[in-house]
């Protein structure tokens, strides 16, 4: 097993899928010539050339919109948003059209399409490039959200994603890049829609996935040195979401913590919560808390940025709260 | 004509109490006598009798409310009287009084729609959730029959204790403002399984090696809580004085081994019943301690109640014989053995436990010389007795073998002082030492 970062993971995905199937092809600001703007693409132009690797105006309806229709007569486009925040300007392609033309059109139509988008805060670029606007899109049914929080999860979910005969929006968080893990030689692919144990324990639940996995795990750290054992289950898709490891996980330990980058208010957090006080009510031995982040539009100050997204250290009290 | 059942008042110092479990549902027949609900207070678990005979109605309360003294609980009447309105007193909200039709059609509704919502899980998936018929609500609930519903405690805590019949609100909650959580419930059922264990035959301690053992931090389950409450309150504003004398017991001894000699073995009479007659009797002869202290007056009760305090799991109760000064030796024996049998399972009826007016804490089956009993207020005296025990006695300048027991009184020095309290005694002597007398 190699130790790799999540940027060649993506990057290897992507690779081998373009390698496997003519099919795919990949458009987005700066994806060709550039390399893509956090240099996942780098390289990609000069192997694949231009008619695979389409550099596009700044037009994200224009962008969803093309490979929709691609998608529509058998491509299999990937489709690259340098952040999430853009796919507002094409709001209307992302959960209108996409997750509904296979249903509209009575099943003549499908959207085998990957919409790769970069989210999430931490990197001073001011509220309006900062959002964690995940549960938007996870409340539209059609539509796959994924959105891992390891090398081996991006690698193999990228890659189910692309064979994907449904639209995926396939989350990579702007600051994990660079986060490294091990990830299996040989060829493997990952189900879209199967949360995942990433750490076990005994005494509380931490449900996260994404950046909230990389804290989260910190936060078991330091946890495990005063004798608290928390179990980490990463959702790793949110939709379809799979609550069963959740659940198996809560009644064992009867408390939970959720974790997520988004805020609090009719987010992640909220659902996972709800799932759990309608499945497991009988186990539920403490309230369970959500910490999520704060209800303002993302500071650009950094201190204040910091004070604002959620941190270990309120993953640590939150755990330590729900114990009491 | 229907009859409304109130929340009885099991004891002088009860403000409310939680309805436990109905004993009968909505349109069942009932008797005058027969019980109704079980009653939980700080003492013990009561059965609450109707007082009236018919088909029970309307029962006003859930299961686990915490329902104030003289509230209405229950209506009894005959089966097709026209039921009046709930009546007025009542702590739930469903029966706010209607403003104005139209709200009162919705408040209707939306009961209604409770009730369908509570139906549907359990309903099967065939059955559409509007045929459940109201009156199945009472009913379901009453199969869920766990005392749970006023006491905070988490779902996971109140499964466990369904589960293994655990009384949550016996326990007292570590968690967040008092929460009961898993560990309370696994704590109790432990503890519960431990005392099991260690009634067990003793023989050598397990643990001759063993290490030191951890501090232990037990919570107060709420009998335990009101013992600690009373007695604190006894104690600091009671003052008490004793006395202590000892009795020859070897006529008593020699008449109780006649006496039980034509009794069955569950009927035989104890030590302790003598002298519950032979308080009684005395009593009658000194009614300044057969009182209560009243601020500026006392009160000399007219009947002669004695009370019996009896070791239960985590406390004492004190059960109550009614008119013991008129009643033959055989009676109080069978009635005190009732009610205590009673107590020890935890259900008491709540005339078993309220009224007494004198009381007595016999250790005499623990072979114990002699002890002080704190005085349960509001009455006026305790005795406390030893064991009756054969010691070597001075008689006509030898020494002998005989049988004696020692008591000793606790007295209200507000209603009577030592010289009335040494008589008392004396007076009892005439009772032991001659036992004969109690049976004329």
């Amino acid at each position: 097993m190699a130790k790799i970062t999540m940027r060649e993971a993506i990057s290897q995905a992507l690779m081998e899928e373009m390698d496997r199937d003519p099919a795919v092809f990949i458009l987005g600001e700066e994806v060709g010539v550039w390399g893509g703007t956090y240099a996942v693409t780098k390289g990609f132009y000069d192997k694949y050339g231009p008619d695979r690797i389409m550099d596009t105006p700044i037009a994200e309806n224009a962008i969803i919109g093309a490979a929709i229709g691609a998608a529509m007569v058998g491509q299999r486009p990937i489709a690259e948003l340098m952040t999430i925040n853009f796919a507002f300007s094409a709001m209307d392609y992302i959960v209108n059209q996409a997750p509904k033309l296979h249903y509209m059109f009575g099943g003549q139509f499908q959207v085998p399409m990957v919409i790769r988008a970069v989210g999430g805060g931490g990197r001073q670029l001011g509220a309006t490039h900062s959002q964690t606007p995940d549960a938007i899109f996870a409340h539209f049914p059609g539509l796959k959200v994924v959105s891992p929080g390891t090398p081996e999860d991006a690698k193999g979910l990228l890659k189910t994603s692309i064979r994907s005969n449904d639209p995926v929006l396939f989350i990579e968080h702007a600051t994990m890049y660079q986060v490294r893990g091990e990830v299996p030689d040989e060829e493997y692919l990952i189900p879209i829609g199967k949360s995942k144990v990433q750490r076990e324990g005994k005494d509380a639940t931490v449900v996260t996935y994404s950046k909230g996995l990389e804290l989260s795990l910190k936060a078991a750290d330091e946890l495990a040195r005063e004798g608290i054992e928390v179990e980490v289950v990463d959702l790793r898709t949110l939709r379809p979401l799979d609550m069963e490891p959740v659940l198996e996980s809560f009644r064992k330990t009867n408390r939970a913590v959720l974790v997520e980058e988004g805020w609090k208010s009719y987010g992640v957090g909220s659902e996972v919560a709800s799932r759990i006080y309608e499945e497991a009510f009988d186990y539920v031995d403490a309230p369970i808390i959500r910490v999520a982040q704060k209800e303002v539009p993302l500071p650009y100050n950094r201190t204040l940025e910091q004070a604002a997204l959620p941190q270990v250290p309120d993953i640590v009290a939150a755990v330590k709260e729900v114990l009491k | 004509m229907s009859e409304t059942i109130s929340m009885p008042k099991l004891g002088f110092d009860m403000a409310e109490g939680t309805l436990v479990r109905w004993v009968k549902n909505e349109g069942e027949n009932v008797n005058k006598g027969d019980v109704l609900a079980e009653i939980e207070t700080d003492k013990a678990t009561v059965e609450v009798e109707s007082s009236a005979s018919g088909v029970v109605r309307k029962l006003l309360v859930e299961e686990g409310s915490v329902v104030p003294v003289g509230d209405p609980i229950a209506v009894v009447g005959s089966a097709d009287e026209k039921i009046e309105e709930t009546p007025t007193k009542v702590t739930e909200p469903k029966a706010e009084k209607k403003t104005d039709e139209s709200k009162g059609e919705e408040l209707k509704t939306e009961s209604e729609e409770e009730r369908s919502k509570k139906e549907t899980p359990k309903a099967e998936a065939t059955a559409p959730a509007a045929q459940a018929q109201p009156a199945v609500a009472p009913v379901a609930q009453a199969a869920a029959s766990v005392q749970e519903g006023s006491v905070k405690a988490s779902p996971l805590a109140k499964k466990i204790a369904r589960d293994n019949k655990v009384d949550l609100a016996r326990l007292q909650g570590t968690g967040p403002g008092g929460r009961v959580v898993r560990k309370d419930v696994e704590a109790a059922l432990s503890s519960g399984q431990s005392s099991v264990v260690s009634r067990q035959p003793a023989g050598l301690p397990s643990s001759v090696v063993a290490a030191t053992r951890e501090d232990e931090t037990i919570q107060l389950t709420r009998l335990r809580q009101a013992i600690a409450r009373r007695m604190t309150e006894s104690t600091t504003s009671v003052p008490h004085f004793y006395v202590t004398h000892e009795y020859k017991m070897d006529a008593l001894m020699a008449m109780r081994k006649q006496i039980n000699e034509y009794l069955g073995e569950d009927e035989k009479v104890s030590v302790n019943d003598f002298i519950i007659k032979a308080v009684a009797l005395t009593l009658r002869e000194f009614p300044n301690l057969n009182a209560s202290f009243a601020g500026d007056k006392v009160i000399r009760h007219g009947a002669v109640n004695v009370g019996v305090a009896v070791a239960v799991e985590g406390g004492l109760l004190t059960v109550v014989n009614r008119n013991t000064d008129q009643q033959p030796l055989r009676a109080i024996s069978s009635e005190v053995k009732r009610m205590v049998a009673g107590a020890r399972e935890g259900k008491v009826k709540p005339d078993d436990i309220q009224g007494s007016t004198f009381s007595i804490s016999n250790m005499g089956m623990f072979d114990v010389e002699n002890f002080a009993a704190i005085i349960n207020p509001p009455e006026a005296g305790i005795l406390a007795v030893g064991s009756a025990r054969q010691v070597p006695v001075v008689e006509n300048g030898e020494v002998k073998v005989g049988w004696r027991m020692k008591v000793t009184i606790s007295v209200d020095h507000r209603v009577s002082d030592g010289a009335e309290a040494a008589q008392f005694l004396q007076k009892l002597a005439e009772f032991l030492e001659n036992p004969v007398r109690m049976l004329v």
